[in-house]
């Protein structure tokens, strides 16, 4: 089974261990990540002030890239893609207005109406694959790892996008207990880790990530599970607290993929060393 | 904060302006304070979130200016999800932000980035921050 799936410029590069393990988890699951043949940078953030439609351009231009390969559902990974391509979908599918001046400015591109379905891929693991197939795909239990779930500001807000209700955190939780892992629920897992702001305010950003570490490793984590490339960034190699994992990445090795292609190089010293405690790696 | 309030003071065009980039009614806030409560950056700030609001209530366009918190926003949309009279918060500090950017105003410039900044943060960390912090 063949699904299309839009990568987005970071899973290319520097988070290579978010990207590809989640290609691999996925052919182990039977579905293929069809990456669509012609993509663009999504803009990694939602423009917020109403005139500023030249910014939806670049998300819309991806959807479109969809439609010519088929259409139908669109599965990405990174949180900030996942938001931005899913809030650029809602203007083109609800706001007639904005949808044409958006089309009209695209000479080349055909029309574009809101068709595609973007969805991230802890829903489609939930939605599509099922608990009961995972479960019964998993080679490698986590047993021992005390993990946090950390869904961050993207995957949650605003609530027309979510991939569910805001303080709720069931579908990380129901994935990591079904790769075996010990899950440690923090009420912190939707604060913010000070995103772009590490660029402006590293300071402020480094406050707002360190009030997440500390709550998880009061609650008893020993690492933490995400999707975003900037979140694993302000929280994992910024403050070196705590291992962080992408959620791919664990499914990678309890669904045992080739260890080339869990990427743990790209994760801090920390993160491997804990799965080696643990006895889940060698 | 001692203010002066008048007609002067007032500056009816910015408030016309600021809901119309944001798309907001910002007289819709009751100073409630729970935007400022949920701010996972309050401690960076030197005006809440609340009292910008109130603020741009009152027109003050020559002090918002002079106040970071638009600058320090992250746009995490905790406040959003949280008003009570389903202010947009967001889009009110975008809009802010906004103001100065099109007067070609950069928060932030590129070029004076560490290199090991630039070398090191994810590219989503770069096009975002340039995309809400640069002109």
């Amino acid at each position: 089974m063949k699904i299309l799936y839009y990568p987005g410029c970071t899973l290319k590069t520097k988070a290579k261990n978010l990207g590809n393990t989640a290609k691999a988890s996925m052919s182990l699951l039977g579905v293929e990540l069809e990456e669509l043949s012609r993509w663009n940078c999504c803009g990694a953030v939602h423009s917020l002030t109403d005139d500023d439609l030249i910014h939806q351009v670049a998300p819309v231009r991806v959807l479109i890239r969809a439609m010519e390969q088929g259409g139908g559902k669109l599965v990405t990974l990174c949180s900030m893609c996942y938001n931005t391509l899913a809030r650029a979908n809602l203007i083109m599918k609800n706001d007639v207005e904005k949808r044409d001046t958006i089309n009209n400015f695209m000479d080349e591109e055909q029309d574009y109406n809101g068709d595609i379905e973007v969805i991230h891929l802890l829903s489609y693991l939930n939605d599509e694959i099922g608990r009961e197939k995972l479960k019964e795909s998993v080679k490698t239990p986590l047993t021992g790892l005390n993990i946090a779930p950390y869904y961050g500001c993207t995957l949650q807000r605003p609530r027309e996008v979510g991939i569910e209700a805001p303080g709720k955190f069931e579908l990380m939780t129901d994935f990591l207990r079904t790769l075996g892992a010990n899950v440690i629920k923090i009420r912190e897992a939707d604060m913010c880790c000070g995103s772009y702001q590490i660029l402006g305010n590293p300071e402020a950003a480094g406050t707002a990530s360190s009030v997440i570490i500390n709550a998880a490793r009061k609650a008893g984590a020993d690492a933490l599970s995400m999707s975003c490339p900037l979140c694993e960034f302000n929280l994992g190699k910024k403050q070196g607290g705590l291992p962080t994992y992408y959620f791919t990445q664990l499914m990678a090795i309890a669904l045992g993929a080739d260890p080339q292609e869990w990427h743990l190089e790209l994760n801090n010293k920390a993160s491997v060393e804990l799965l080696k405690e643990k006895g889940i790696i060698n | 904060m001692a203010i002066k309030l008048s007609s002067k003071t007032i500056k009816k065009e910015f408030i016309e302006k600021l809901e119309k980039l944001s798309g907001q009614n910002i007289q819709q806030c009751f100073q409630c304070g729970t935007c400022s409560a949920s701010c996972p950056m309050l401690e960076s700030l030197d005006r809440h979130p609340r009292k910008v609001m109130r603020m741009a209530q009152l027109g003050l366009e020559d002090e918002l200016e002079n106040t970071n918190t638009c600058w320090v926003c992250a746009s995490c949309h905790t406040c959003n999800v949280v008003c009570p009279r389903g202010v947009d918060l967001p889009r009110v500090m975008e809009a802010l932000r906004q103001m100065s950017l099109r007067k070609n105003i950069n928060y932030i410039e590129p070029s004076e980035l560490p290199a090991e900044t630039i070398k090191e943060c994810p590219q989503i960390a770069m096009v975002a921050g340039f995309r809400k912090l640069t002109s």
